[in-house]
């Protein structure tokens, strides 16, 4: 392997913009859903995890008898390319709560083919039956490949293919930033 | 992963993706809808020279809960006693597009031999191979043991410390030989004990320790106590002068059992031989993992077919795309 440059990076969104965009959601997502009943976040690994469990404690600051539960989705077996790829080890998902009849929201951080959007709607058809799944994503970057759209976007950010979008979270990273990267 | 022969070259980072991979499995096999699309469009093979109901319905149902199609294939009644080789069986699955071969046979490295000979393109899975290797019962016992001492955070952990004592008819074992190499691996110590007719005697290289005193070997108080089946079928020679003498010696009775801490796991891969190899009252006690096995093997099973039929294996791809 020849060594490369470092990839130009520009960060497009700094901390403050993404606490900004992610209390916009929570906002959102109460509104949307009339309230916090039957309110119940799921995450998908990894970002999307932490990412559902910020969006809980600002649901929860904005409405403080508010508690929506928060789950983790893996998604792993339900991925439409895993002929065509080496086996991964698949995560744990941890749904430790009833799904039947609840608004859940599936969480994300990059939305993209929407390919793993069409994985997570078919595993969560193997855990129950809500009553309505709805998408947040803290960044679009276009490009899907499925019919499929967000409902709650932090932002919309339209990429080139070969642009690459860095999400970046303090509990992960150190820091909370978004950066587009161009990779040659 | 492209094929499971042995146990002997797995890796520890290896062998515990498997079992992380199990606990992913075990997972859904809780929940009211137990099947997973992952192995969709793909046709799993049970091909067995040799009777085993219990592991043959495991690989069946781990194949049916990720959604694959199973053939079962058994050598009684095919076209293998009408005296067809392992080569024109192999051939024959491959021109109907097996995507895994689940083999069992009577002959040591039987596996081995249907992996690399190029008949067939499937992935193989050893499920028994003469008294060579049982990979697939090893994994499910470790799997048990971790998940008895580590419950919910088991995933990526190894059995480092842990004192194993496998019992009885060592001799004949695929699954001694195939817990011993893994067990080891995963940082355990293990010790045979039996009598002396059914340890092999070419055992001295080998990373354990030999008891031939049960008395003696329980004295050191094990964590584990894996018991292994008597299998008549592969006596051919009077090893010991019979049964009863056999269970006084090297059985897990009612005295021995009573003797052992609470603590001290009881393993035993099945079929059992109540009142020989083991008492009912150590078999059914909170401290046997028997059932726990069972329903393991099929989370194992689940797993190891995942690994080895659900994509390419990573020394295939030429590039692996994010």
């Amino acid at each position: 392997m020849t060594e490369r440059e470092a990839p130009v990076e520009r960060t497009v969104l700094q901390q403050a913009d993404v606490a900004r965009a992610l209390t916009r959601i929570a906002h959102e997502i109460l509104e949307s859903n009339r309230g916090s009943a039957d309110l119940m976040l799921l995450g998908i690994p990894t970002r999307g995890v932490l990412l559902a469990h910020r969006l809980a404690d600002i649901i929860h600051s904005i409405d403080p008898g508010a508690n929506p539960p928060v789950g983790v989705l893996d998604i792993t077996m339900y991925r439409d390319d895993l002929a065509t790829q080496p086996t991964r080890t698949p995560g744990r998902t941890d749904v430790p709560f009833d799904i039947d009849g609840a608004t859940v929201v599936l969480v994300d951080d990059v939305l993209y083919s929407g390919r793993t959007v069409r994985a997570a709607l078919d595993a969560i058809r193997d855990l129950g039956r809500p009553a309505a799944v709805r998408l947040a994503v803290l960044v679009d970057r276009g490009h899907r490949e499925l019919p499929i759209r967000a409902d709650f976007v932090g932002k919309n950010l339209p990429s080139a293919l070969r642009e690459r979008i860095n999400v970046r979270l303090a509990e992960v990273d150190g820091e909370d930033s978004i950066a587009v990267a161009v990779s040659e | 992963m492209k094929h499971l022969l042995s146990t002997k070259d797995l890796s520890r980072e290896a062998a515990i993706a498997i079992l992380d991979t199990a606990e992913a499995m075990a997972d859904t096999q809780e929940r009211e809808v137990k099947k997973l699309p992952t192995l969709r469009g793909k046709t799993v093979v049970n091909l067995f020279y040799e009777d085993s109901t219990r592991t043959r319905i495991s690989f069946e149902v781990a194949a049916k809960r990720l959604s694959a199609d199973v053939i079962n294939f058994s050598a009684k009644g095919s076209s293998v006693s009408k005296g067809e080789s392992l080569e024109d069986t192999a051939k024959t699955l491959a021109a109907m597009g097996a995507d895994g071969v689940v083999i069992r046979h009577s002959s040591s490295g039987a596996a081995e031999r249907l992996a690399t000979s190029g008949w067939i393109d499937a992935a193989v899975v050893n499920a028994g191979d003469g008294t060579h290797e049982h990979p697939t019962q090893a994994l499910l016992d470790a799997f048990t043991m971790r998940k008895r001492l580590h419950g919910d955070a088991s995933r990526g952990k190894g059995l480092d410390g842990v004192r194993v004592l496998i019992v009885g008819d060592i001799l004949h074992s695929r699954v001694a030989r195939s817990n011993l190499w893994l067990l080891t691996t995963l940082g355990a110590e293990v010790a045979f004990v039996g009598p002396a007719t059914l340890i092999p005697s070419y055992i001295q290289d080998w990373p354990v320790t030999v008891y031939y005193d049960f008395d003696e070997a329980l004295a050191t108080h094990p964590d584990v106590v894996m018991m292994l089946r008597i299998q008549a079928e592969r006596m051919h020679a009077a090893y010991f002068p019979n049964t009863r003498e056999y269970g006084r010696g090297w059985g897990l009775g009612l005295d021995r059992f009573r003797r052992l801490s609470e603590r001290t796991l009881i393993m035993h891969p099945g079929p059992m031989n109540r009142g020989l190899e083991i008492c009912s009252e150590a078999a059914d006690s909170p401290q046997s993992t028997v059932t726990e096995q069972v329903a393991n093997g099929v989370a194992i099973r689940m797993a190891v077919l995942y690994l080895t039929v659900a994509g390419v294996a990573a020394d295939q791809t030429s590039e692996v795309t994010a």
